[in-house]
């Protein structure tokens, strides 16, 4: 019998959360104003009760989908009983009631996360950091609850079998690109905590940028592998093979990433020199509601995709309330609050910090520019002034300028010391990183292909001179040590993160430039026997038969690949038709490689035994997804960095012998 | 001006430049990439313009899609049940492209009312009807209505 009540005991959970996330939300924030130490022991018992019982609910959205319970609408909406386990367990949040309910969840995770590791925060700073993601918490948690609630019942006419999950999102890369990205929007709200905290508690000194480093560095990391997911996930999934295609929902995660970059660095800049401060804030506020504006562009509807799940336009207007509430109250708290005077601490046009504020103007400047791209379309729209779409090359003749600008700043900023940094030293130590990327840039595109071209040298240019400035100072930093041992040992995480972020954007960069420019793709007429030649490999289709998986029948076609001196292989193109829905699906036939990736697709079958293919040759395309893992990995390593960890190993060693005593 | 004020002076100067090429090279790349889209109404009508990437939508004629038989060139109608617009394409239609679905099409008009299509797009979902499509069908679909 119990299994029959799960939706109503997630149901009951997620309200039992809400009342935790108020009271989250509104009594250490009280206590802290008028300094009450037991109000505000409340957030750390209220942001762990809040996130049990978020998994709680979360937990019976999974159990109903496990046992099949097409009586709770979502359930039926977005799975079948023939949909393989793994897809139902991903179906949780493969529509729009239960992705909230998994961004709740998060929001309730990294709440407790907070609670957990922040033991070296004063007493009231906790409790505000808490309140304010309390607040957040109940904004999503109502709405889950007044406008998507995913434990909805279709009682008493119970389908026989749901409608299957969309046969897009049957894929690995959905099971964990949401989670991804979602821990990367989500996680944004723990910086913005600290900031609006470090508002209220009047205290814009550096030590909230500390505290608030190492959260946003993980978010942040999250983020990045979201993006590339989501990237790695079209390129494979769509059948096109495009890895970007500056679509509002792609821009909509590259906002706060943009905005999330730029923030990351103001942060080091305040942490440790005491300036940016105001601004510091400022971006920490930006981040978070340009995480809220990619939720509301992504689950308002007002974007045509498919991640547009819903179209319910109450919903739409929940979040807008939501993030104009969040913009507006933080922006007023920051209007009221930040420092009036700031002292100004001064350094010279060539230093460190001068660069991190040139890269700080940059990555606004990109930010800016996409989100007029994004969002002008839709402003005109609601204004009634016709609809228009802003295409591709707008965002390519902003943003690949910007790009080499941001890097050239980039491949000066980690050599440069801060406050001041002679311009002789500077040229001496970086004049031949400077040369050596501009001839190696140069002479490798006639290597590869024997031609040269004027983008292609640019972009491995700009790459270069990351790579090399990153060598040169990697190498003046062990010489100056006492042996390179002694140097490497020296070295910090945090160093290393910098050291590593910077090398991912060299390799993405290196990535986008080839296959932008040397990828070969045919679209071809094939019938069993054919041949065809893509870029010095020969296709050949051997058969076509039909095949039936799990919920689909397919068409696979057999294609024998050669190419002169190399071992042969087969590929298996599908083309699949889902029987639940009766949509069919392009499956690709992948050969990746590190330098180059072979592609297959489907199009439609043309009659007489002849298909239409796409076939297609993309060389480097795997660095562009490579270049990402490496800068969230260098966001991770970052946090390592002894630096934030002393405070805390303090802390607990108190603790312990509190508990000891 | 003493040195404090000059380098502030710099800094603003330089942000202004900053701004400046940052706007007009904003304005630039909107300008020349914006897609209007038009109704095939509209285009009957002469109100889209020739020789400029446009973006067009209706539904997919019933018995329009004609595939060449040996290269990938296909033709199909696209109508709003007011006018029609034939459309030229090379290449393969997306999955969910289907005779009497909704799409839009994005290409450019010659001389003829024949708009000669680099993209066609279908949306991911069977049930999805693209929403400027649903604006240029509005009151004008045969049967049923579209805003389910």
């Amino acid at each position: 019998m119990l299994d029959k009540i799960i939706p109503e005991i997630g149901h009951f959970a997620l309200i039992l959360a809400l009342l935790m996330a108020t009271l989250q939300a509104t009594v250490p924030l009280a206590g802290a104003a008028t300094r009450r130490p037991l109000w505000m022991a409340f957030a750390r018992p209220m942001a762990s009760g809040q996130f049990l019982f978020l998994l709680l609910a979360y937990l019976c959205l999974t159990a109903s989908f496990m046992i099949d319970d097409f009586s709770v609408a979502y359930v039926a909406n977005n799975s079948n009983s023939m949909l393989p386990w793994y897809y139902k367990f991903s179906a949780v949040w493969g529509s729009h009631e239960g992705s909230v309910l998994l961004w709740s969840l998060l929001m309730g995770g990294w709440g407790f996360a907070v609670s957990r590791f922040s033991a070296q925060l004063p007493r009231d700073m906790l409790a505000r950091v808490l309140g304010v993601m309390g607040w957040v918490s109940v904004g999503f948690i109502l709405f889950i609850l007044i406008t998507s609630n995913p434990f909805e019942r279709l009682l008493p006419d119970v389908p026989q079998d749901g409608a299957d999950l969309n046969p897009l999102l049957q894929d690995f890369g959905l099971i964990i690109h949401p989670p991804m990205l979602y821990m990367g929007y989500v996680g944004f709200s723990v910086v913005f905590a600290f900031a609006i905290a470090a508002l209220l508690g009047g205290r814009l000194d550096a030590a909230w940028t500390r505290w608030a480093r190492p959260w946003t560095n993980i978010a942040w990391a999250f983020l990045t592998v979201g993006i590339a997911l989501g990237s790695w996930w079209a390129y494979y999934e769509l059948g096109w093979g495009g890895w970007w295609f500056w679509d509002p929902v792609e821009n909509a995660s590259l906002l706060p990433w943009l905005a999330g970059t730029a923030l990351m660095h103001s942060l080091a800049v305040t942490e440790k020199r005491g300036s940016f401060k105001s601004w510091t804030v400022l971006l920490a506020i930006i981040t978070f509601s340009l995480s809220l504006l990619g939720t509301f562009l992504v689950r308002s509807g007002v974007l045509t995709s498919v991640h547009a799940f819903a179209n319910d336009p109450a919903r739409g207007t929940f979040i807008l309330v939501l993030l104009g509430l969040t913009v507006g109250l933080s922006l007023l708290i920051f209007a009221l609050r930040a420092p009036r005077v700031s002292h100004i601490v001064g350094f010279s046009w060539l230093s460190r910090d001068a660069l991190l504020l040139a890269n700080n103007i940059l990555l606004v400047i990109m930010t800016v520019t996409v989100l007029l791209g994004t969002v002008y379309p839709l402003l005109l729209d609601a204004l009634g002034m016709g609809k228009i779409s802003v295409g591709p090359p707008y965002f390519n003749t902003l943003f690949v300028p910007l790009t080499v600008l941001l890097c050239i700043v980039m491949g000066l900023g980690p050599v440069a010391r801060w406050k001041r940094m002679p311009g002789r030293e500077l040229f001496r130590r970086l004049v031949w990183a400077g040369l050596g990327a501009l001839v190696l840039a140069a002479v490798l595109p006639l290597l590869y292909t024997g031609e040269w071209n004027l983008w292609v040298s640019l972009g491995l240019a700009t790459a270069l001179w990351l790579v090399l400035s990153l060598m040169r100072d990697l190498t003046d930093k062990l010489r100056n040590a006492s042996s390179p041992g002694a140097g490497l040992r020296r070295l910090t995480p945090a160093y290393w993160g910098m050291w590593l972020g910077h090398l991912g954007l060299a390799v993405t960069i290196v990535g986008v430039t080839v296959v932008s420019h040397y990828n070969v793709e045919r679209n071809v007429r094939m019938a069993p026997g054919d041949s065809v030649e893509v870029a010095g490999y020969t296709f050949t289709m051997q058969e076509l038969r039909e095949r039936r998986g799990p919920n689909f029948i397919a068409d696979t076609a057999t294609i024998a690949v050669s190419q002169a001196g190399e071992h042969a292989f087969t590929m298996h193109p599908e083309k699949r038709l889902y029987l639940a829905r009766g949509m069919p699906m392009t499956d690709v036939a992948l050969r990746p490689g590190l330098l180059r990736d072979l592609y297959v697709a489907m199009g439609e079958d043309l009659g007489d035994g002849a298909w239409a293919l796409r076939i297609q040759y993309k060389p480097f395309v795997r660095w562009l997804w490579l270049g990402g893992l490496l800068m969230a990995l260098g966001g991770i390593v970052a946090v390592v960095d002894r630096r934030y960890r002393r405070v805390r190993e303090t802390a607990a060693q108190a603790r312990f012998e509190e508990a000891q005593a | 001006m003493n040195a404090k004020r000059k380098q502030r002076l710099y800094l603003i100067l330089g942000l202004v430049v900053l701004a400046a090429i940052a706007v007009g090279l904003t304005l630039y790349s909107l300008s020349s990439n914006i897609n209007l889209f038009f109704s095939p109404a509209q285009i009957a009508s002469g109100e889209a313009p020739q020789d400029r990437q446009i973006r067009a939508g209706g539904m997919v004629k019933a018995g329009s899609v004609h595939r060449d038989s040996e290269s990938l060139d296909v033709s199909f109608v696209v109508t709003d049940y007011e006018s029609d617009l034939e459309v030229r394409y090379s290449g393969i239609l997306p999955d969910l492209f289907r005779e009497g679905q909704g799409v839009v099409v994005v290409g450019e008009l010659n001389g003829s009312g024949l708009l000669r299509a680099d993209q066609v797009l279908a949306k991911h979902d069977e049930n999805y009807m693209p929403p400027e499509v649903a604006e240029a069908l509005k009151g004008k679909m045969p049967t049923g209505t579209i805003d389910e």
